[in-house]
């Protein structure tokens, strides 16, 4: 009689990992640390404008640096793989173990060169903040049960109308006003569509994508590109040192001397962090993504709270819209969102439907992204098409079952008809 | 306070569930509703509750005539109802649940379970129902969750508490304390309606009985009525609870398995290192409460599973690791738990559906190509042979009733040469006619000397049917026993409480 052992999919998970985390070791000894011919020396620097406390910069030879941190990796390792033989989660010590292949590939990856970890970082969270908007109006939506992938179209209109009526007015105020409703608009043919008329959300989605695109893209050619002037040049908003908070070494320049669109965000995430699990419009709105019959039951209208989720969450993605315009650069261009709002919705997903999961990693796919562009300033031995590709591969990678067990709201991007149950 | 309903009438396009149903219940009084599946008895409490609109009739409490357009106004009015399928956000806690839709909050929108946790934990004394407030409610047994669904009708102070096939999906023990607990909720006061199929226990709790057939009330019985004189009214003739039974003619042992143990795709263990065997002309039944590892079981026995680890032969041939093809190639037959989902493709002619183990090979085709005719043809046999009702075999399988469908997937299994017959709920959610007929059938296979493994929950189906039963309980075997077992003994196993009689696994 045969009697084969089970292996559960859960350890054939966490084994598969180990062995995918020990081959990166190995490949960051050989190519960070043996390979390169000479040692230059990496500088690393922390300050930025006038914090209080000066940390002074951090200079390593670039082959002593990737020996110490891949063998700070390997220690890691071994934690990580005792506490898999434990059948305990990887938790802090697969975090610490990245954090360490990834300083020994910046000793290879900027050797010869100086590299601003301030700047890195605040560059990563400016990148961040359209899609932790763009998240939080996924999030609602998916927790409301109403798939959202017209992310893109929602941030692409708030976009476009904070950039077209900052410049009609020349008031950056009156930009920022408008941005939730363009996206709110978007909202209401998701809503009105998805709920209403039942078709199907993910197709519904996408070609509310192309037709924000279209319209944009039309608007921009015609009419902003041949009188810029009046038409799209808004002013932005200028940075708002906080007192004090600005000035912490490291912390300061990155979060607290920003526009006040970032600040807004911080409340945003705040309040629907806090009203998704203590609330009476978070109880409601996940009970209705979950088993909508069962909110009906107790005099719930099931499809009122999503239509009027699903407003709320363009107003959201709307308000990140204006970023891209009266937040930053004053004027619109044609998918200046560049697919943000799918890698949105990738946050989304990796960090599994909660708005502090999805704000870690919006910041994570925000700081790739800002990694590649320092990296090909200051020059690399990676060609420059790969690491453009780094923020999509980060992003594959995370969705694709790196995060461990992950549930999507129940009733997630099914139509609800009352009574229809039975 | 009463509840009184009049000339209630409801019709789905061409089909009228409820014809002018009159009903009432009064203070103090647990009355029961008895009829078949589809007879319209879920439709009507829909109606009370105001998930569904009449067409006609009215509805009153305390003999005020009452508008009901949401749940919301049968609350006010004091109905409260526990449903065949919970109504519970299985991720939510059970305060959660409850505030659900009546939400308190405090400062800055801030939700107030407090108040909630208070009133739940004083019910749960009082009736002594051992409810914790934060538990989640997906880790609860279902006899507690059900307990949560009736704390939360007392919470917003129901006087009318109507259970929807309240015993579905408790075991023999959580129905026994559902029935004590409904008498003492009827000793505070309240009125009770209490639907079921089931007429043991309709006899054990009920004061007054009305029999729904077909969308009509068909009369009134009192609980002291024989169970016969209830099952003929009930289905409308004379019905023989007893299958007729020929002592068993044991043969080979065709089914062996051993050690068998199944995870799921996170890793919990679903089913935990079984075994048992079942012998030609024999009916092993696999009795339990639904959820303690048997679809997992019956899937395996198929190789419709993936992390299963130990040994299943088939006349001494491994099926583990084999296709589906293959297992199906040994000779077994399987007739799934979900029909509608497993059994059958609703969209395709009921023809096409009786041929979809055997489509691929001649008469109906050959070098790749189909002949309609042919299946048609041997479709036509299987119809009259299995007394399917249908206009026409081109028809869409879903356009059958339960009974139907269920009757073409045995067509289509039993047509083939088997020796192993495996079958899954068989009955669940048929009417007492089919039910009938499936169980003669099932008899028939064991007498033609296949060896026939019967998944049930119904304990009436296992006594009736089984030449010895095994019970699981949360994934393991814990004891297989002869049918002369007691109810309550087997009831005892159901629970997971091991005893010294019957011969331990």
């Amino acid at each position: 009689m045969k009697n084969k052992q089970v292996v559960s999919a859960l350890a054939k998970k966490r084994t598969r990992n180990l062995v995918i985390m020990a081959v990166l070791n190995v490949v960051s000894f050989i190519l960070f640390a043996y390979l390169p011919g000479k040692s230059q020396n990496v500088t690393f620097n922390f300050v930025l404008g006038d914090e209080w406390v000066i940390i002074h910069s951090w200079i390593i030879g670039s082959k002593f640096g990737a020996y110490c941190f891949s063998g700070l990796a390997v220690v890691f390792l071994g934690v990580a793989f005792l506490r898999a033989r434990q059948g305990k989660k990887l938790g802090a010590s697969a975090l610490a173990y990245a954090l360490s292949i990834f300083i020994a590939f910046m000793c290879w990856a900027a050797a010869g060169a100086a590299i601003s970890v301030t700047g890195l970082l605040q560059g990563g969270l400016f990148l961040a903040i359209p899609l932790v908007f763009g998240s939080l109006s996924g999030l609602i939506c998916e927790r409301s049960g109403v798939i959202n992938i017209a992310i893109e179209g929602q941030l692409l209109a708030g976009a476009f109308a904070a950039g077209v009526v900052g410049s009609l007015t020349q008031n950056a105020w009156a930009g920022l006003l408008v941005a939730p409703l363009a996206g709110a608009l978007i909202s209401l043919l998701l809503a009105t569509f998805a709920i209403k008329y039942a078709v199907d959300q993910v197709i519904l989605g996408f070609v509310i994508n192309v037709l924000v695109i279209g319209l944009t893209s039309f608007a921009s050619q015609r009419v902003l590109t041949t009188d810029s002037a009046t038409w799209n040049s808004s002013p932005i908003f200028s940075t708002i040192q906080i007192p004090v908070l600005s000035k912490i070494p490291l912390i300061g320049p990155i979060f607290f001397s920003q526009t006040i669109i970032v600040y807004m965000l911080y409340v945003i995430v705040a309040v629907i962090q806090l009203s998704l699990f203590k609330s009476k419009w978070g109880l409601r709105m996940r009970a209705v993504g979950e088993l909508p019959v069962a909110a009906e039951s107790v005099g719930i209208d099931v499809n009122k709270v999503r239509f009027r989720n699903v407003l709320i969450a363009g107003l959201v993605a709307g308000l990140g819209g204006a970023f891209f315009t009266v937040g930053s650069s004053g004027a619109f261009s044609r998918q200046m969102t560049a697919g943000m709002g799918f890698i949105a919705l990738a946050a989304l997903i990796f960090g599994k439907w909660t708005p502090l999961g999805a704000v870690a990693a919006a910041l994570l796919f925000g700081f790739a992204d800002q990694l590649r562009t320092v990296l090909s300033i200051t020059g690399t031995p990676i060609p420059s098409e790969f690491m453009v590709m780094v923020p999509y591969i980060v992003t594959i990678i995370a969705v694709s079952g790196f995060v461990g067990k992950v549930r999507a709201p129940a009733s997630d991007g099914i139509p609800y008809k009352r009574g229809g149950s039975h | 306070m009463s509840l009184e309903l009049q000339g209630i009438t409801k019709r789905f396009g061409g089909l009228v569930a409820n014809d002018a149903i009159d009903f009432a219940v009064a203070d103090g009084e647990i009355h029961a509703i008895l009829g078949e599946n589809g007879a319209g008895k879920s439709t009507l409490m829909n109606i009370v509750y105001g998930l569904l609109q009449p067409d006609a009739g009215t509805i009153s409490v305390d003999g005020k005539e009452l508008t009901i357009h949401s749940p919301l106004d049968s609350l006010a009015a004091g109905i409260g109802m526990v449903h065949q399928h919970f109504m519970l956000i299985p991720v939510f806690t059970v305060a959660e649940n409850i505030v659900l839709g009546h939400e308190k909050t405090g400062l800055f929108g801030k939700l107030d379970l407090a108040t909630a946790r208070e009133e739940i934990l004083r019910i749960s004394q009082e009736f002594n129902f051992d409810v914790n407030p934060d538990a989640i409610v997906e880790d609860l047994p279902v006899g507690i969750q059900q307990r949560v669904e009736i704390i939360r009708a007392l919470i917003y102070d129901a006087k009318v508490l109507i259970l929807d096939e309240p015993t579905a999906v408790l075991t023999p023990q959580e129905t026994d304390e559902l029935l004590n607990n409904l008498k003492k909720l009827r000793e505070s006061g309240r009125a009770i309606v209490f639907i079921s199929h089931k007429l043991r226990e309709v006899k054990a709790i009920a004061d007054k009985i009305t029999i729904i057939r077909r969308g009509k009330v068909v009369g009134m019985a009192s609980p002291s009525s024989e169970q016969s004189e209830l099952a003929s009214l009930m289905v409308g003739r004379e019905v023989d609870l007893k299958v007729d039974k020929e002592p068993a003619k044991i043969g080979r042992e065709v089914l062996k398995v051993s050690h068998l143990t199944i995870q799921d795709h996170t890793g919990r263990t679903l089913v935990n290192n079984i075994s048992f065997h079942v012998n030609a002309g024999e009916v092993l039944a696999i009795a339990g409460v639904q959820g303690n590892g048997q679809s997992e079981v019956a899937e395996a026995m198929l190789g419709l599973r993936d992390h299963v680890a130990g040994s299943v032969l088939v006349d001494e041939q491994e099926i583990i690791g084999k296709k589906v093809v293959d297992c199906l190639e040994l000779g077994i037959a399987y007739v799934p738990e979900s029909r509608e989902l497993d059994g059958l493709i609703s969209t395709f002619s009921i023809a096409e559906n009786l041929i979809l183990d055997t489509h691929t090979s001649a008469p109906y085709a050959k070098f790749g190509r189909y002949f309609p005719d042919a299946v048609k043809k041997v479709a036509l046999e299987r119809v009259a042979e299995f007394d399917i009702r249908a206009q026409s075999v081109a028809d869409s399988a879903s356009s059958l009733s339960g009974g139907n469908k269920q009757k073409v997937v045995l067509a289509r299994e039993l047509s083939r040469p088997v020796k192993l017959v495996i079958i899954s709920q068989p009955t669940r959610g048929l009417d007492v006619g089919s039910i009938e007929f499936v169980h003669e059938r099932i008899v028939t296979e064991r007498n033609d000397g296949k060896a026939v493994l019967l998944f049930s929950t119904e304990l009436d189906e296992v006594y009736a049917l089984a030449d010895r039963i095994a019970i699981m309980f949360k994934g393991e075997i814990i004891a297989i026993a002869e049918p002369t077992i007691s109810r309550e003994e087997l009831g005892l196993f159901m629970a997971g409480v091991s005893s010294q009689k019957g011969v331990s696994a």
